[in-house]
C-alpha cells in the first residue's frame, strides 16, 4: 500500500460530514434546551409549576359520555379524564373504521360498475365528500341537519329496538344474565368454530385430491347462525337485551351514542369512505387487463378470475393506503371538539388544559398518544409491505 | 396471358345498427344485465325522490333578493340566499373590510391579481411560465402584504386579526404553501442524506408533525407558542396559526418531494458526479428540477389537504371562511339559516379543491404518458 | 485504418493511470482483488469478463463513483483520496459514458453538453455552446441540438452522451458497456464514434463485449473474473492464443453465435 498524502481537514469529506453533523446536533439540542427552559420559566412566572402532580387532583367537571369508565364528578381525578379521552377516541375511531371500510369498498366497487349511472353516481359521491373540509361536514350534519331536524325523544325515529332522536342514537345492549350458562354457550360456540375449521381443511384436502369443491363459506355461515342459535337455546338463553326505554326526558338503558358522537361518526364515515373508495378503485384498476385476459384464456370462470387473480393483486395495492386512512380517521376524530364529543383532544388538551394550565405536560401527552398510534401504523405497514415483498419473490 | 391483378380495397360498411346509437348505448350502459337494470331503476327512483325537492328548495323557490330575513320568512319553502347576498362581503373578506366599503378594493384587487397570475400557469402552452411563477411566488406575496396589510403608501393598516372569511382562509393556505415548499425541499434532501444525524433530525421532524393531528398543533401554536418565547415577544393569533400550519405543511411537502427524489434514477446523479459537479450543483441543476416536476401532483394534493385543513382555525377562534359563515348564520338577524351558510362555504371549498384535484390528475396522467413514450 | 492505430501504439506516452494493489469490498463481499494496472497516455484498453466480475466497479473507482478500501489509484499524478479537491480535479479530466446513457432528460441536447463546462469549468456560455456544437458535429448529430433526449433514439442518445463528456476536454475516457443497451443497428453508429476517438489518440478504458471493436482499436485486452485480472494481452494474442483456461471458456462462449 502506498503511503497517502495527508489531506487538509477542510477538504476531507469525512471530517466535513462529522463537523456538519455535530453542528446540527448542537444547534437542535440547544434550540430544544432553550425552548424548554423559556417555557418552564414562563410557566413559573404565571404561577404554574410544571409537573405531574395535578394528575391526582380531583377533576372539577363532569364528563357526560364515559361508557367504559365509572367517572364520578367530585371523585374522579384528572388522570382519569385522560383515560376516558383515549377510550372515547378509540371508540369513535373503531366505529368509523368499520363503517368507512364497508361503505368505501362498496362505493369503490360500484365506481367500476359497467352501469354508467351507477359509476357516475359513485364518482359524484367521491368528489363531493373528499373535497369539502371534514370540519365543515361535521358541523353541517350536527348543527344544520341532525340537531334541528331530528325529533325530540318523545317522537324518536324507531328502527326496531333502535331509536334515533336529537339527543343521539340508542341501541339495545346484550347483558349476561347467567355467567355459567354464558360460559357454556361460549364453549359450545368454540367447539363449533373448531369443527368448522376442521371441516374447511377437509374440504380443501378434498378439493386438492379430487377437484371437487364444497360451498364452504355458505355451509360455515349457515352452521354458525343456526348452530349458534340452537346452542344459545340449549345453554338456557344466557343473554338478555337491555333495551332503551323512554324516560321522562330521554331514553334510559341500552347503549347510548350521544348526538355529537353520532354526527362525528357519520361525517368521519362519509369523508373517509370517499378516500377508501378511491383506493379501492385505483387498486382494482392497477391489476392490468392482461392479467384478467390471461386468466380467462386459461379457462377460469369470471368469478374465479376475480377471486383468484384480480382481488389478491388488487388488495396489495389497496391495503397500505387504506391503513393510512385509518390513521387519518383516528387523527381526524380530534375534530370532535367542534361538536362537543368528549374524546382525548376535547377533554384533555381542551378542558383539562384550561383548568390546570399545564400546557407542557398535557400537550406532550396528547401528542405522544397520537405519535404512538402513528408509529403503530407504520409498523403494521412495514410488516405488511415486507410480507408482500416476500411472496412476490 | 395472365392479367396483373389490381388490389381494390373493399368498401367500408357500417356496423349492425343494433350496436350504434343512443338505444344501443342505453342497452349496454344502463341495462346490460338484470342487476344493472335494477340498479338503474333504483338510481332513478332515488334521484326522483330527492333531487327535485332539493332543486326546488335551492333554486326554484329560493329567495335571492331583499335585505333582511322577512323576505325569507315570507317564503320558507325556499333557500334563503338573501342571507348570503347580504353578508357576502363579510364571508369573503371578513369583518374589517366588510365594514369599510371604501377599502373593499384591496382584497378584490388581490384576488383578481392572483387569478390573473394563476390561470395562465395552468395551461401547458403559456409562454413565459417561469416569469409568471416567479411573479406568483415572489412578487405576489409582497403585493399582498402592502395592499391587504397596508400601513404604507397611504393605505390604512389592517391587522391580521381583523382579516376574516375567505381572505383569511386564502392567506393561511398561501403562507403555508409558500413557506412549506423550501422547508419541505430541504427536509426531503436531508432525509435522503448519508449523514445519520442530519437524516435522523429530518425523519423525526417529518414524522412528528405528520403523526400529530393539526388541531393539536393549532392548540400548541395558540397555547404553547407564547410560552416558547421570552416575555415581550408576542405574535397575534393569526401569525401563530400560520407558524403551526407551516410546520405541519412542510412535513407533508417533504414527503411529496421525497417521493419525486426517489423516482429519479441513480444514474442521473452519477452522470453529474462524473462530470465533476458537486453535491449542491448536482442537486439544484439535475436532481431537484426533475424530482419537483414528478412530484407536482403529490404536492398539489398536499395543497388540497391544507386548503381544507385551514378550516380548523375556526376551532381556535379565528374567523375564517367556515367560521365566518357560521357566525353570520348565528347572528341575531339571520339565526336559523345554518344550512345556507354551510352550503355556500362548502361550495367555495369544494370548487377550489375539486379544481386543484382535477389539475393534479391531469398532470399525473400527462406524466404517465410521457414516461411511457 | 487498423494499422494506423497500432502504429500509434508503439509511441505511447507516460503513465496516466496507475492502479496499485487495489482492493474493494461491498460489506463482506470482496469485489476487487489485488488489481494492478498501468495505463499509458494514448493507450486503449478493452476490459471484458463475465457479468458480476467487477468490471464496472473497477472503472468506477477511477473517477471515484466508488470508493476503494485498500491500494492506490493515481490519475495524471493526482492520488485519489477522500480529498474533495482532488476528486473534483480528476472528475474534470476523466470522462465517463454509461450503459444507460444517463442524459439529463429535462435539458436539451445542447444544454446537456454545456452544463458541466459552464458550471465546472466556468466557461462563458457562448464559448461552451460553440464547443458543444463542434463535438455534436463530430458525433454527427448537430441537427438534434435543441431536442430533448427523450426525442432521440438510443444510439443518438449514446452519441450525445459521448459528446457531453468530450465537451470537458477529458484526458481519459471511461466507457461502461456503452453499446449493451442498444439495438443492433445502433451499435455500429456508436462504435464508429469510438473508433474515431481512438484514432485521435484519446486514452480509453472500455468495458465492452464487442470483440470486433477490441481487435480493431485496443492496444490491450484485459479479462476479469471474480474481481481479479485473469489475463491481459495484445488483442491478436489474446483472442488467438489465450493463456488461461477461464479466458478460453469465456471466449468460446461469447464467440459461439
Ligand atoms: N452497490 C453494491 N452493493 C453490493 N454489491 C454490489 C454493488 N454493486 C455491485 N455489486 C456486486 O459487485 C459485483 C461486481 O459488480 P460489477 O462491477 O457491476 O460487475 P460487472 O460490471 O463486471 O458486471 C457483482 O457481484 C455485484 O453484485
Ligand atoms: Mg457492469
Amino acid at each position: 500500500m502506498t503511503e497517502r498524502t495527508r489531506i487538509p481537514l477542510h477538504r476531507d469529506p469525512r471530517v466535513r460530514a462529522i463537523l456538519v453533523q455535530v453542528l446540527a446536533a448542537v444547534v437542535v439540542g440547544y434550540g430544544f434546551y432553550s425552548l424548554f427552559q423559556t417555557t418552564v420559566d414562563n410557566l413559573v412566572a404565571r404561577g404554574i409549576q410544571t409537573g405531574t402532580n395535578f394528575f391526582d387532583e380531583v377533576a372539577p367537571f363532569q364528563i357526560g359520555f364515559t361508557p367504559f369508565f365509572d367517572y364520578k364528578l367530585g371523585e374522579s381525578k384528572y388522570i382519569d379524564v385522560f383515560f376516558v379521552g383515549i377510550q372515547n377516541t378509540i371508540l369513535v375511531a373503531v366505529l368509523g373504521i368499520i363503517a368507512a371500510t364497508l361503505l368505501g369498498f362498496f362505493i369503490g366497487v360500484i365506481r367500476l360498475s359497467p352501469n354508467w349511472l351507477v359509476s357516475r353516481g359513485a364518482l359524484v359521491y367521491i368528489e363531493i365528500f373528499r373535497n369539502v373540509p371534514l370540519l365543515l361536514q361535521i358541523m353541517f350534519w350536527n348543527f344544520a341537519i341532525f340537531l334541528p331536524t331530528l325529533p325530540a325523544p318523545k317522537n324518536s325515529i324507531a328502527m326496531g329496538a333502535f331509536y334515533l332522536n336529537a339527543r343521539g342514537f340508542h341501541t339495545p345492549l346484550p347483558v349476561i344474565e347467567n355467567t355459567t350458562d354464558f360460559a357454556i354457550w361460549i364453549a359450545l360456540l368454540t367447539f363449533l368454530v373448531i369443527g368448522l375449521v376442521m371441516f374447511a381443511r377437509r374440504a380443501k384436502a378434498l378439493f386438492e385430491e379430487t377437484g371437487r369443491r364444497l360451498p364452504v363459506p355458505w355451509i360455515s355461515a349457515a352452521a354458525l347462525i343456526i348452530g349458534g342459535y340452537i346452542f344459545y337455546l340449549v345453554s338456557g338463553s344466557p343473554l338478555s337485551f337491555d333495551e332503551p326505554v323512554l324516560g321522562r326526558f330521554n331514553f334510559k338503558g341500552g347503549g347510548q351514542l350521544p348526538l355529537p358522537l353520532f354526527s362525528l361518526w357519520f361525517a368521519l364515515t362519509l369523508y373517509t369512505s370517499a378516500f377508501i373508495a378511491e383506493n379501492v378503485r385505483a387498486g382494482i384498476q392497477s391489476v392490468s387487463h392482461g392479467q384478467t385476459e390471461a386468466a380467462l384464456a386459461l379457462g377460469l370462470s369470471r368469478k374465479d378470475t376475480v377471486n383468484l387473480v384480480t382481488i389478491p393483486q388488487a388488495l396489495r395495492v389497496i391495503i397500505p393506503p387504506t391503513i393510512s386512512q385509518y390513521l387519518n380517521l383516528t387523527k381526524n376524530s380530534s375534530l370532535a371538539v367542534a361538536v362537543g364529543y368528549e374524546e382525548l383532544v376535547a377533554v384533555w388538551a381542551g378542558i383539562t388544559l384550561n383548568q390546570t394550565g399545564q400546557a407542557l405536560v398535557i400537550i406532550g401527552m396528547t401528542v405522544a398518544v397520537y405519535e404512538c398510534l402513528s408509529l403503530l401504523t407504520s409498523f403494521v405497514l412495514n410488516w405488511y409491505n415486507k410480507r408482500i415483498q416476500l411472496t412476490e419473490r | 396471358m395472365s392479367e396483373v391483378k389490381i388490389f381494390v380495397p373493399a368498401p367500408d360498411r357500417s356496423p349492425p345498427s343494433n350496436t350504434l346509437g343512443p338505444v344501443a348505448w342505453l342497452r349496454e350502459n344502463l341495462f346490460g344485465s338484470i342487476s344493472s337494470s335494477i340498479a338503474t331503476l333504483l338510481f332513478f327512483y332515488l334521484c326522483f325522490s330527492y333531487l327535485p325537492p332539493f332543486v326546488d328548495w335551492a333554486f326554484i323557490k329560493a329567495n335571492w333578493t331583499g335585505t333582511d330575513r322577512s323576505v325569507c320568512e315570507a317564503n320558507a319553502a325556499g333557500a334563503c340566499w338573501t342571507f348570503i347576498n347580504v353578508r357576502l362581503e363579510q364571508i369573503l373578506f371578513g369583518l374589517y373590510f366588510a365594514s369599510k366599503p371604501e377599502e373593499l378594493w384591496r382584497p378584490t384587487l388581490i384576488f383578481v391579481l392572483f387569478f390573473a397570475l394563476l390561470l395562465p400557469l395552468l395551461f401547458e402552452r403559456t409562454p413565459g411560465k417561469k416569469w409568471l411563477s416567479i411573479a406568483l411566488l415572489g412578487v405576489f406575496p409582497v403585493v399582498f402584504y402592502f395592499v391587504v396589510y397596508g400601513g404604507s403608501f397611504g393605505i390604512p393598516q389592517s391587522n391580521t386579526t381583523q382579516w376574516g372569511g375567505f381572505l383569511l382562509t386564502f392567506a393561511l393556505a398561501f403562507v403555508g404553501i409558500l413557506l412549506a415548499l423550501p422547508i419541505g425541499i430541504l427536509l426531503a434532501l436531508g432525509r435522503r442524506s448519508e449523514m445519520p444525524v442530519i437524516r435522523s433530525i429530518c425523519v423525526i421532524y417529518i414524522e412528528f408533525w405528520r403523526g400529530t393531528p393539526l388541531i393539536t398543533i393549532l392548540f400548541m401554536a395558540s397555547v404553547m407558542l407564547p410560552l416558547f418565547f421570552p416575555a415581550g415577544v408576542e405574535f397575534d393569533k393569526v401569525v401563530r396559526a400560520m407558524i403551526g400550519i407551516t410546520m405541519f405543511q412542510s412535513a407533508y411537502t417533504a414527503e411529496a418531494v421525497r417521493g419525486g427524489l426517489a423516482a429519479i434514477p441513480k444514474g442521473q446523479a452519477e452522470a453529474a458526479m462524473a462530470l465533476g459537479l458537486g453535491y449542491w450543483r448536482r442537486t439544484v441543476l439535475i436532481t431537484l428540477p426533475q424530482a419537483l416536476k414528478i412530484s407536482i401532483p403529490s404536492i398539489v394534493n398536499t395543497f388540497i389537504a391544507l386548503f381544507k385543513d385551514t378550516s380548523l382555525v375556526s376551532i381556535i377562534g379565528l374567523l375564517d371562511l367556515l367560521n365566518m359563515a357560521q357566525t353570520a348564520a348565528r347572528s341575531v338577524e339571520w339565526k336559523g339559516y345554518d344550512i345556507e351558510g354551510y352550503l355556500f362555504a362548502g361550495f367555495i371549498y369544494w370548487a377550489f379543491c375539486y379544481g386543484m384535484s382535477r389539475y393534479s390528475q391531469n398532470l399525473e396522467h400527462k406524466l404517465d404518458t410521457n414516461r411511457r413514450n | 485504418m487498423t494499422t494506423d492505430i497500432h502504429m500509434a501504439s508503439a509511441e505511447l506516452g507516460d503513465t496516466i493511470i496507475k492502479i496499485d494493489e487495489l482492493n474493494k469490498w461491498y460489506g463482506q463481499f470482496h469485489v476487487l482483488k489485488d488489481i494492478n494496472l498501468d495505463v499509458k497516455r494514448g493507450e486503449r484498453i478493452v476490459i471484458c469478463g463475465p457479468s458480476g466480475s467487477g468490471k464496472s466497479t473497477l472503472i468506477r473507482c477511477i473517477n471515484r463513483l466508488e470508493t476503494h478500501q485498500e491500494g492506490s489509484i493515481v490519475v495524471d499524478g493526482i492520488e485519489l483520496t477522500e480529498d474533495t479537491k482532488h476528486i473534483n480535479e480528476i472528475r474534470r479530466e476523466v470522462g465517463m459514458v454509461f450503459q444507460h446513457f444517463n442524459l439529463f432528460p429535462h435539458l436539451t441536447v445542447l444544454e446537456n453538453c454545456t452544463l458541466a463546462p459552464i458550471w465546472v469549468r466556468k466557461a462563458p456560455k457562448r464559448e461552451a455552446e460553440e464547443t458543444a456544437m463542434r463535438y455534436l458535429e463530430r458525433v454527427k448529430i448537430p441537427e438534434q441540438a435543441n431536442k430533448y433526449p427523450g426525442q432521440l433514439s438510443g444510439g443518438q442518445q449514446q452519441r450525445v452522451a459521448i459528446a457531453r463528456s468530450l465537451c470537458m476536454n477529458p484526458r481519459v475516457m471511461l466507457f461502461d458497456e456503452p453499446t449493451s443497451a442498444l439495438d443492433p443497428e445502433m451499435i455500429a453508429e456508436v462504435l464508429d464514434v469510438m473508433v474515431g476517438l481512438a484514432e485521435d489518440g484519446m486514452t480509453m478504458l472500455c468495458v465492452t463485449h464487442e470483440m470486433g471493436f477490441a481487435r480493431k482499436v485496443a492496444n490491450r485486452v484485459i479479462f476479469m473474473d471474480g474481481g481479479q485480472i485473469v489475463e491481459q494481452n495484445e488483442p491478436e494474442e489474446f483472442f488467438n492464443n489465450p493463456q488461461n483456461d477461464r479466458t478460453e471458456l469465456f471466449l468460446s462462449q461469447i464467440l459461439q453465435h
